[in-house]
């Protein structure tokens, strides 16, 4: 399998305090890699430097080879890479289809084409698809904002798969979600990287959702790499006990 | 039911169309100035409203451009050319500088963005006073003809008014193009959350210098025909207040509305008129007014609207849940 993204050395400090320390590591096509450790280690900063949110002290971050280091998000979007972020983004006032459409309008056409051609950028159809399959269809109409947190979570996923994206970066998708939705939320992930074959980076402090969801593990601390491999090893690793899962 | 809804809008917006072309017929002179000016002032103000109720750009300097326009047209159509050509260059010339004033917007916002713009709209102003070669400086430019169409002469105040609310028909479904386009989506992400828009792959620096811009460009459109509105033009109208008035037009009627600058625009062109009688204590009863309005409905009228409509839907979604909910009762 061939990676997908290559991170090589990466760093970030904010005045004294570096954030990321040396990262390196790569995300193989089609895998389901999880990112977990304590709060602050910089995990997001990391997510950050990757997508152009942040500008990396140092390093270099690769997409399919290439290198995009220092590329602005909507870019980075254009190339194919999506996120979600840790607290919900979505646009409370567009209804649920709205959002959708907003989410996949940047990959149709260009910017005259978008003024004068159709004004849901003929994605009314797939945004429908998206919503039937996060079950939202009674929603469909309803301003984002009304949604519960639970829904506006899924919504906030659904909103990231609208560009058919082959790299998507989820920050937290399982926080403040109830156990019902969540397993409807991994189901629809997994079948997201199985069907459109997209690769996933997760976030996540929800343990079980982590280890079932994801086919690699990498364990973050104080900015670095602590650890990495399948998530019976992981779970296991001595050192990892230590600074994050706890005896 | 909605799709009678519908059919009344219609109904209610043709009803309202007829009534702006058949009525002012038996206006005076001064009703028909009045009326002119608020199809020119809802013209400006829509432009505001598409960069600062759509796009959420604060903005200073929207009576700038009604100037930029204004002079643009006062000057070329006293050397002879035409208006529409005039209007043209007006767009132009206001698009093109609304874009460079859109740059500071993509470092600054808020309040920063509203002194910057405030800074640029004194600028103008400036010019406008200062370089009389161009402008006549305080003596302005005088003799602003009025132009001929398909043959007929637009001297009389009703065929001008005719030629103004023609332009704000057709302004009016270019804005309602733009904001239902993909542009109008993205221009409303730019507000809500630009982080977020960012990572969907939309070109925030891009789109927020078109808001710019094209706001910008409705004024030079508005300030084309005050020029021949008026047929005399000088510095003082395209102050600093000019701008703080068609804020409040945009604020006032509900940024973000499309129906808002049409409204605001009324009440800052008509409500002084019909307040007259009060004499000196109509600008007391206006800012009274605004504030006791901003305090109910920081939304704007149209705010209010938006509300009661919303409290109906949502009071119509609760019983039909509470509909089905007894009938999975008497089922169980």
């Amino acid at each position: 399998m061939s990676a997908v993204l290559e991170v090589t050395d990466i760093k970030k400090s904010f005045g004294g305090i570096t954030a990321v320390d040396g990262v390196s590591f790569d995300v193989r096509e089609g895998e389901i890699l999880g990112l977990i450790g304590p709060n602050g280690c910089g995990k997001s900063t990391l997510f950050n430097c990757i997508l152009g949110q942040l500008t990396p002290t140092g390093g270099e971050v690769k997409l399919d080879g290439k290198v995009v280091t220092g590329l602005r998000p909507a870019e980075l979007n254009k190339l194919g890479v999506s996120r979600t972020f840790q607290l919900l983004q979505v646009f409370p006032k567009l209804s649920v289809r709205e959002n959708l459409i907003l989410a996949g309008q940047e990959h149709q056409g260009n910017m005259a084409s978008r003024l004068v051609g159709r004004s849901d950028a003929g994605l009314t159809e797939t945004a429908n698809q998206m919503i039937g399959f996060f079950k939202l269809d009674h929603l469909a109409a309803e301003p984002a904002g009304g949604l519960s947190y639970g829904q506006q979570k899924l919504l906030d996923a659904a909103m990231a798969f609208m560009g058919g994206p082959r790299l998507v970066l989820l920050d937290e998708p399982a926080g403040g979600v109830n156990p019902s939705m969540l397993s409807d939320l991994k189901e629809r992930l997994v079948a997201i990287n199985r069907e459109k074959n997209a690769t996933f980076v997760v976030i996540e402090h929800n343990m079980e959702f982590v280890m079932s969801l994801c086919s690699r593990v990498m364990v973050m601390a104080e900015g670095k790499v602590l650890a990495m491999g399948r998530p019976d090893e992981v779970r296991k690793n001595p050192a990892v006990i230590e600074a994050y899962l706890g005896h | 039911m909605s799709g009678l809804g519908k059919s009344l809008k219609i109904a209610l917006g043709l009803a309202v169309i007829a009534g702006l072309i058949i009525v002012p017929m038996n206006f005076n002179r001064y009703g028909l100035f009045i009326l002119s000016q608020w199809a020119v002032m809802t013209i400006a103000a829509m432009g505001l409203n598409l960069t600062l109720g759509y796009a959420g750009q604060v903005s200073l300097a929207q009576g700038a451009f009604v100037g930029i326009g204004a002079y643009a047209a006062a000057i070329m159509t006293t050397h002879g050319w035409p208006l529409p050509v005039a209007i043209l260059v007006a767009i132009i010339l206001s698009f093109a500088v609304g874009w460079v004033l859109g740059y500071p917007a993509l470092r600054v916002q808020h309040h920063y963005l509203a002194f910057v713009t405030l800074a640029f709209s004194t600028l103008a102003f400036l010019v406008f006073r200062n370089e009389s070669w161009l402008t006549g400086g305080i003596y302005g430019i005088s003799n602003i003809p009025r132009p001929h169409f398909f043959g007929i002469p637009t001297n009389k105040p009703l065929p001008f008014y005719y030629v103004c609310l023609g332009s704000l028909a057709i302004v009016s479904v270019a804005v309602w193009w733009l904001i239902r386009s993909p542009w109008g989506r993205a221009f409303m992400a730019l507000r809500e959350n630009p982080l977020r828009a960012q990572s969907l792959g939309v070109d925030t620096r891009r789109y927020t210098l078109m808001a710019f811009a094209i706001g910008s460009a409705l004024g030079g459109v508005a300030g084309a025909l005050y020029a021949p509105l008026t047929q005399y033009i000088d510095p003082v109208p395209f102050n600093l207040s000019l701008s703080l008035d068609l804020l409040m037009m945009v604020i006032v009627g509900g940024a973000g509305f499309f129906l808002g600058p049409f409204l605001g625009a009324m009440i800052a062109v008509l409500l002084p008129e019909w307040l007259r009688f009060t004499e000196g204590y109509y600008l007391m009863l206006y800012a009274v007014a605004v504030m006791l309005l901003l305090i109910w409905s920081p939304t704007g009228i149209l705010g209010i609207l938006d509300r009661y409509l919303a409290e109906r839907r949502t009071k119509a979604a609760s019983a039909l849940r509470a509909v089905a909910k007894s009938r999975l009762e008497t089922a169980q």
